[in-house]
Formats: C-alpha cells, sequence, structure tokens
C-alpha cells in the first residue's frame, strides 16, 4: 500500500495549533476593522443598549406601562414622570422601556420567519431550475414590485389588525429579497465539481438542495437579513401606528407614537419620545449593518 | 491480464450520441460510441482534451446536463439500460454499483462538511436504514483502506486542510465504500503532483483487486493507461478511432492518429530534440468535417476519407481500428 508523504503527515498538533492561530487572527482583524470606524462601534452601543434595556426592562421602569391615572394624564416630563405621561396617564418612560422588548420580539420573529423562508424557495427555483424557477422568481418579482411598507399593510389589513398578523405581513413582504439572493447563490454553486460528485453517488434532489446547497447560502443570507433589521423595525412602527400592528394597550412605538399625535402641538412628548427610541433603534441597526459588510468584506482585510 | 478478467460484459455502449444543443448551434460531442468493459477488466480511454472522453464517461451514468442530450445509443450495465431507467432506479446505480472518480479531488468535496461525514453519506445515501454510527464506523475503516493515517482525527477535517493526495484519498474513498462493480476514474491523478500520482495509482489497483471492481480510466497519460489497463479504447473528436488490447494498440499502433499520438511521448529526453506534435487542432465540433473526422490532420489522408466515414474494421480478435487504410480486401 502507497506511503503517506511527508506533507501528509502534518503533525495533528501542528495543524491544531495553525488552525487556532488563522480564527484567532481573523478575530483580531475583525476586531481592528470594527474599532477602526467609529460609526460602527456607535451602531453596536446602541444595540448593546438596547439589549441590556430589553432584558432588564422590569428593572428599569419606574411604574407599571398599563396603569392609567387618568388625574395625571398629559403631565410633562418631570421627576416621577421621566418623559411624561400619555393621554390615558400613563408612564412614557416605562412604556418605552417595554417597548422594547416588543420591538426585538418583532424584528428576530421577522427574521427566523422570512429568511428560511425566503431561503427555501431561493435554493430551490436556483437548483430546479426551469419552470419552478420561472413560477417562483416571477411570483417574487410581483412581491417586489410593491414598496415594502405598501405590501405589508395590505397583507396586515388583509389578515387582520394584531401583532402575530403585523409579523406575518412583514415576514411575507419580506421573503422575495432572501429568495432572490439563495438562487444567486444556489446558481453559483450547483454546477461545481462537488455538486457533481455527490450526484454521481447518487444522492437525490432534496438531499443536495438541503444538505449541500443550503449551508453555502447561508453566510451572505445571515449578512443580508442583519442588514434589513432597521426596515424590519420601521415597518413594524409603521403598521402599528396605522392600528394594523400592535393593539392597545400593548406598548409598542409605532402605536405610541400614533397616540399622542393628536396631542402634538401642546404636549409634544406623547409621541415624540417613542418617535425617538424608533429613531435610535433603527440608526443602529444601520449603522451595524453598514459596518459588519465592511468588517465580512475579505477585501477590508487586505490592508 | 490477471485470472479476473473474463468474457462477460459488465457494460456495453452501443451506438452513444451525446450532443448539446448550444446558442451557436448544435455540438455533436459523441457520435456513436460502441465500447464495452468485461467484468474484472480494466479499460482505458485515451485522447486529447475535448475528444469526448469525459462526456462518455458522464453519458454511461446519464448525467448529462441540458443543454446536452443523450440523442440515442443504449448503455447496457449487467442486461439493464441504464438509458430507459427511472430517475429513481439510475439513483440506485449511481454511487452503489457505478462509482467516478472526478479530476480535482479538493473540488469535489463539499467544502463547507466534515470529510469523514462525505464518505458516510455515500453509505446513508444508498441505505436509509444504516444509522449514523455504523455508516461512521464504516467510513473510518474505509479511511484506513486508503491509507489515511490517524482516521478518526483526518475524518474531523475539512476538505481545505487537505493535501491534493489526501483529497484524492478521500475521495477514493467516498466512492469505493459501496463496493460499486463498475468504478469510472476520470483523470483520477492529473491535478496531482508526479510524485503522489505514482502512490494513488498504486492505492487504486490495490482496493479495486480487493474490492473485484471493473475499471474504466480516462486519461491522457499513455503511461498510466499502459500500467494499469487491458484494453485501451483511443478517442478523437468524438469517434473511437482504435481500440484493442493495450499491448497490441501501444506497441503497434494501426491508426494514424494513435501512431501520432504515441509519437507524442517523448523518449529518452534529450535535451536537443524538437518534440513531436500532429499538425494541425481537434475540428470544431460545432461542424466536424464529414468523412472521417482526423482526415484534416492525417498524413496517409486519401480522397474519399474527405467523404466517407470509415467504418470500423476488426484486425484480429480484439484490436478494431477505423481506417480505410486498413479496410478488408
Amino acid at each position: 500500500m502507497a506511503e503517506i508523504t511527508a506533507k501528509d503527515a502534518l503533525n495533528h498538533d501542528e495543524i491544531r495549533r495553525l488552525r487556532l492561530d488563522a480564527r484567532r487572527r481573523y478575530l483580531r482583524d475583525s476586531y481592528v476593522l470594527w474599532r477602526r470606524n467609529p460609526i460602527t462601534v456607535v451602531g453596536t452601543l446602541i444595540i448593546l443598549t438596547l439589549l441590556l434595556i430589553a432584558a432588564a426592562a422590569p428593572l428599569l421602569a419606574t411604574h407599571d406601562p398599563y396603569n392609567q391615572i387618568l388625574a395625571e394624564r398629559l403631565l410633562p416630563p418631570s421627576a416621577d414622570y421621566w418623559f411624561g405621561s400619555d393621554n390615558l396617564g400613563r408612564d412614557i418612560y416605562s412604556r418605552v422601556i417595554h417597548g422594547s422588548r416588543l420591538t426585538l420580539m418583532i424584528a428576530i420573529l421577522v427574521a427566523i420567519t422570512s429568511g428560511p423562508l425566503g431561503l427555501m424557495i431561493g435554493v430551490v427555483a436556483g437548483y430546479l431550475g426551469g419552470a419552478v424557477d420561472e413560477i417562483l422568481m416571477r411570483v417574487a418579482d410581483i412581491f417586489l414590485a410593491f414598496p415594502k411598507l405598501i405590501l405589508a399593510i395590505a397583507f396586515a389589513a388583509a389578515l387582520g389588525a394584531g401583532l402575530e398578523n403585523a409579523i406575518l405581513a412583514i415576514a411575507i413582504a419580506n421573503w422575495p429579497g432572501y429568495a432572490r439572493l439563495a438562487r444567486a447563490e444556489t446558481l453559483a454553486v450547483r454546477n461545481s465539481d462537488y455538486i457533481q460528485a455527490i450526484r454521481v453517488l447518487g444522492a437525490g434532489r432534496l438531499r443536495i438542495m438541503f444538505l449541500h446547497v443550503t449551508p453555502m447560502c447561508l453566510s451572505t443570507l445571515i449578512v443580508r437579513v442583519s442588514l434589513d433589521m432597521g426596515a424590519i423595525i420601521l415597518i413594524a412602527a409603521g403598521l402599528g401606528f396605522l392600528g394594523l400592528g400592535a393593539q392597545p394597550p400593548s406598548p409598542e412605538w409605532g402605536l405610541m407614537v400614533s397616540d399622542g399625535r393628536n396631542y402634538i402641538v401642546d404636549q409634544w412628548w406623547v409621541s415624540t419620545l417613542p418617535g425617538t427610541a424608533i429613531l435610535i433603534v433603527v440608526l443602529g441597526f444601520n449603522l451595524v449593518g453598514d459596518g459588519l459588510r465592511d468588517i465580512l468584506d475579505p477585501h477590508q482585510r487586505q490592508s | 491480464m490477471d485470472a479476473r478478467v473474463t468474457n462477460q460484459p459488465l457494460l456495453r455502449v452501443e451506438d452513444l450520441c451525446i450532443r448539446f444543443y448550444t446558442l451557436r448551434g448544435v455540438v455533436h460531442a459523441l457520435d456513436e460510441i460502441t465500447l464495452h468493459v468485461n467484468t474484472g477488466e480494466s479499460v482505458g480511454i485515451v485522447g486529447e482534451t475535448g475528444c469526448g472522453k469525459s462526456i462518455t464517461a458522464r453519458g454511461i451514468l446519464r448525467l448529462i446536463d441540458p443543454p446536452g442530450r443523450i440523442v440515442k445509443g443504449t448503455v447496457n450495465f449487467e442486461g439493464t439500460d441504464l438509458l430507459s431507467l427511472s430517475e429513481r432506479d439510475i439513483r440506485k446505480i449511481r454511487g452503489s454499483q457505478i462509482s467516478m472518480i472526478m479530476q480535482e479531488p479538493k473540488m469535489s468535496l463539499n467544502p463547507s462538511m466534515r470529510v469523514g461525514k462525505q464518505v458516510a453519506e455515500t453509505l446513508m445515501v444508498h441505505d436509509r436504514s444504516l444509522n449514523k454510527r455504523a455508516a461512521r464506523a464504516q467510513a473510518l475503516e474505509m479511511l484506513a483502506a486508503v491509507a489515511i493515517p490517524d482516521p478518526g482525527r483526518m475524518s474531523r477535517r475539512y476538505p481545505h486542510e487537505l493535501s491534493g493526495g489526501m483529497a484524492q484519498r478521500i475521495m477514493i474513498a467516498m466512492m469505493l465504500v459501496t463496493r460499486p462493480k463498475l468504478l469510472i476514474a476520470d483523470e483520477p491523478t492529473s491535478a496531482l503532483d508526479v510524485t503522489i500520482q505514482a502512490q494513488i495509482i498504486d492505492l487504486m489497483n490495490d482496493l479495486i483487486e480487493q474490492i473485484g471492481s471493473s475499471v474504466l480510466m480516462i486519461s491522457h497519460d499513455l503511461g498510466v493507461v499502459a500500467e494499469t489497463c487491458d484494453r485501451v479504447i483511443v478517442m478523437y473528436a468524438g469517434n473511437v478511432v482504435e481500440s484493442g488490447r493495450v499491448t497490441d494498440v501501444l506497441r503497434d499502433p494501426q491508426h494514424p492518429y494513435t501512431q501520432g499520438l504515441l509519437k507524442t511521448l517523448p523518449d529518452q529526453v534529450d535535451a536537443d530534440d524538437v518534440l513531436f506534435s500532429i499538425e494541425g487542432t481537434v475540428p470544431s465540433l460545432l461542424a466536424p468535417p464529414t468523412g472521417c473526422r482526423f482526415a484534416p490532420r492525417c498524413p496517409h489522408v486519401m480522397e474519399r476519407c474527405r467523404v466517407e466515414v470509415p467504418p470500423i474494421t476488426p484486425l484480429s480478435s480484439d484490436h478494431d481500428v477505423s481506417c480505410f487504410l486498413h479496410e478488408p480486401g
């Protein structure tokens, strides 16, 4: 039987050390790229703060977000009501704090429903090709022909108002972008040698699509979904504002902006402060998204 | 030729025609190929790049993707015509009865999957009742059989962590773990360093002998074919021009193309020698020349070569040539 060459017989500890080294270097380079761009750092801090606030909401809130004290309605910001009180006498600060949980939940649920859905449709379209591809991609085109917000409004209205339906509506409006992306990746790998090799072995289409093609699409898709987070939150707030998303009395930010719009001239804080929360969080996600693209871009790593 | 070789045909390809319907026209990639592999036999296919060697291999497994199409012919494997099987049935044959080792070992392994899992997957594709553990155990055994040191740890590597030779061993393990009756090797060593080529060829031959597979070896390396094969098939521009026992064909080539091919081999290298080359280039298969496809480059070309296709003429019991120079009578 054949001998083992010196090249092949690299000692295992050596290999492990090299592997660890490479990983460590990658992380260090990522950190440098992250630090180099102050905007990304700001974005990251905003998201981290949001996560902390959501995790510690009951501790940070000064009042019960649902408790109405009608005698103390529409009070300006003060030592007791940090962000003032709304038209039903609820503490706006506490409601903004609790609203962070809703915002995160919406963003995550949309990501984990529309992401895999788009991924699956894209891989199937790209791998099978032909009529299946044509039909799935034309359907995607139809969805992409409308602005996402308009589409989400239409679906939310058709499904009926409510937080779950709003999440579903946003997910439906979101998948075509992911499907397009996954299809493009699939087309790039479907003719590669290793897919041919697995076909030679007698693997069926399902096995090839889900075990061999899908993993190759994951990394691009994850980046894309994280870039979309800001937009998802904005659409969710938009639906809440229009009364198609979260329903009263839940402390959803879009809904709170809507509640305060009758008082905007005299009691500006009722709408403005939840609105500012939306602004900051969306900004945070967008900044991180941009930074993430730079960090993961191999070309940036050369320098 | 060793004792295992029988005259029982395991694989019989007849009149196989494969065409590619491209926007620029129809490419006649394979034109009525006829060949056979007997049980226990090693058959080599040689020819220049683009003469249809790989297409033949893929045609046998029915892995021709659009715009390519198998236009006519039969691929008879152990009495069943593979071309008439359903997609599901041909899949059962692929990988379990007929396997194929590919040219670029590193590109032919899934970069995101540990190599041990890939070997185990071959087994699991064909035997759904097999559990992961048993498949893994068999895969490890196979890795040991292809002389991979410390299979337990190597099986957890990813393809990019392996050298070309190691990757080709993994590939061989993947393709032979199911003990196929026929192994197609599509230039198994051309992507490897010369020093490793011999090792891989030896390893392959050892395993094939143990398993008792027949081999269809595609190569443009006449040396490899001479060393490992019993019979050789010479292809040119989508046609079989000569076939026969390796010893007959390589020692006493009858077709002008085979003669030219053998002359291109540098024998005892003398630095001042100019390497021999066959004049001209392989014709475009978009519009193949009428008559013999080698006619434009042939030193013995006759008037009729440009008009008629030379028939396959048997010279002896197992040596066929397709050339008017050898027409009977």
